[in-house]
């Protein structure tokens, strides 16, 4: 019941998503903007190390893994949408398991966080940077961001049961995005961070998202084993909360 | 309570009722809002719940249709436990919130498809059942368009599509008209009145209206203060007050004084208000 109840709620998100194309297009801006300005300029200063890659291929990853943190971690307030709309309301009356519910906004953050390659990867190419084009390495860099962005938004969901309103999860969200970007390896290696931020960094799944990525698509060192398991066990993690505290939405 | 011309409410007798509810109480914080209510529907039956806001009637529906959890009390669905069988409740219902919720995004025979794949109706029949859902609401000639585009009568018809694609043995409707035009309430009215001789089915709803009620209603529950003040068919409850006696008059008679100092004390607590605002602003 679980599986089929996802793949329905999953194409129902499909198709809204197909109705709208505006907001995969406007999602691809901001990673580019980042990549052609950001990355650029400190590929110039090489300030920092970055071992055998240049800046800008250390970057792409990480930027990826940036664009799909920031399309999800704002996914509560569609939930919460949906709760205010009656939509959820209806939807927990049926015979639904909240997982599928959960799970089905997971996919849709998912997508979304795999809309900005689209641009990203042929400008990175453009720019100099040589991302693989092993079908297998891409597959697997989709489903680690698939799988990030998918934690992420049941970070949100689990939030929005909690805050109950846009307006808070929005203040919430905007207050849990800059640290879990800066406190990972996204723009920046471990190494150069002090002890304490280091912590956070290890245990900001975030990081091992940027780490899958940049092993998948640029060949810099990584342990998939470790990368591809903190991220689904915190995928499943975020799944049992975020549906644990979904109910507390339509109360 | 007793119903005038009818069983006892307040005793569970008889076979599988299509709802029975036993000392429900549901509370929010301090505030009680339903307050050990005794409640007996009969399959079939068309059962009206009536009340002013805040009287209890949407936290009852809640908690029916396993959105709240049963705090304290028993409440049975054809039998079925709430508390432990949500699921097997859930597949017997169909639900029709107070507020208009479609998703606009989607056509009309799209938001039916998803909740007939919500409900489990069998791949070789859904495609029939959605149209046959969507003809008896008179949608089917726009059921490729968006819902988004629909009047605010089209989008009730088509939640009450979405709900009664799986045939529910439990229609569960909170004030489906409220906020429609005239024209818009009765074609609701026509539609559920149609699916209930089609299917036999029991429907539960939540009303401001009496006239509507008084018209629909086999049975009506007069709701106030999280209790039940009345039950009993309309055209009883009216015969025991009088020959020209409305359904307004009954709810009068049974909860008029409280109402009134209820207003009161809202009229006492605005000039309060008002007075603390005005010191605030200087």
């Amino acid at each position: 019941m679980l599986f089929s109840r996802t793949v329905t709620l999953s194409l129902v998100e499909m198709q809204k998503l197909r109705a709208d194309y505006t907001e995969l297009f406007t999602r691809m801006a901001q990673p580019v903007l980042w990549l052609l300005v950001f990355g650029q300029i400190f590929n110039r200063i090489r300030a920092i190390p970055t071992g055998n890659l240049t800046y800008l291929e250390y970057l792409t990853p990480g930027i990826l893994a940036q664009s799909a943190l920031f399309i999800a971690i704002f996914l509560g307030i569609q939930i919460i949408w949906d709760r205010d709309a009656g939509i959820l309301t209806k939807v927990m009356v049926t015979p639904t398991p909240r997982a599928a519910i959960v799970l089905a906004k997971a996919f849709s953050a998912g997508v979304r966080g795999l809309a900005p390659v689209v641009v990203l990867v042929p400008v990175a190419l453009l720019l100099g940077v040589s991302i693989t084009v092993n079908p297998l390495k891409l597959l697997g860099a989709a489903v680690a961001l698939m799988l990030g962005a998918g934690f992420f938004a049941c970070l949100s969901m689990a939030i929005a049961g909690v805050a109950q309103t846009r307006d808070r999860l929005m203040g919430i969200g905007q207050l849990m995005t800059m640290p879990l970007f800066f406190a990972s390896n996204a723009l920046y290696p471990i190494d150069l961070m002090p002890g304490w931020l280091k912590v956070i960094s290890t245990v900001n799944p975030l990081t091992y998202l940027v780490n899958a990525l940049r092993g998948l698509l640029v060949g810099a060192p990584a342990d998939l084993w470790v990368d591809f398991g903190v991220l689904v066990v915190a995928a499943l993690v975020g799944i049992v909360g975020s549906a644990s505290l979904l109910g507390r939405l339509v109360r | 309570m007793t119903r005038p011309g009818g069983s006892p409410a307040a005793v569970p007798e008889g076979p599988a009722a299509a709802l029975e509810c036993t000392g429900l109480v549901h509370r929010f914080g301090e505030t009680v809002a339903v307050d050990h209510l005794d409640l007996r529907i009969e399959t079939g039956e068309v059962f009206g719940l009536l009340g002013p806001n805040g009287a209890g009637k949407t936290t009852t529906i809640r908690v029916l249709n396993t959105l709240l959890p049963v705090q304290e009390g028993t409440v049975r669905v054809f039998g079925l436990d709430v508390r432990r069988r949500a699921t097997d409740v859930r597949r017997r219902l169909g639900y029709v919130p107070q507020q208009l919720s479609i998703e606009a995004a989607l056509t009309g025979r799209q938001n039916v498809m998803w909740f007939a794949r919500l409900f489990d109706v069998p791949r070789a029949e859904r495609a029939t059942r959605v149209d046959e859902a969507l003809d008896a609401m008179d949608l089917l000639a726009v059921a490729d368009r968006k819902a988004g585009t629909y009047s605010g009568g089209m989008i009730r018809r088509l939640e009450l599509a979405q709900a009664l694609v799986n045939h529910p043995a439990l229609l569960v409707l909170d004030e489906p008209t409220v906020g429609l035009d005239p024209i818009a309430r009765e074609g609701v009215w026509e539609r559920v009145q149609q699916m209930r001789a089609d299917y036999g089915m029991t429907v539960l709803l939540t009303t401001h209206y009496m006239d509507e009620a008084d018209e629909l209603c086999d049975v009506v529950a007069l709701m106030h203060r999280g209790r039940l003040r009345a039950v009993g068919s309309p055209a009883a409850l009216r015969a025991d007050i009088g020959p020209d006696a409305t359904l307004d008059d009954v709810f009068r008679r049974h909860a008029g004084a409280d109402l009134a100092v209820t207003e009161e004390q809202k009229g006492v607590r605005d000039v309060r208000r008002s007075r603390t605002t005005a010191r605030k602003l200087g």
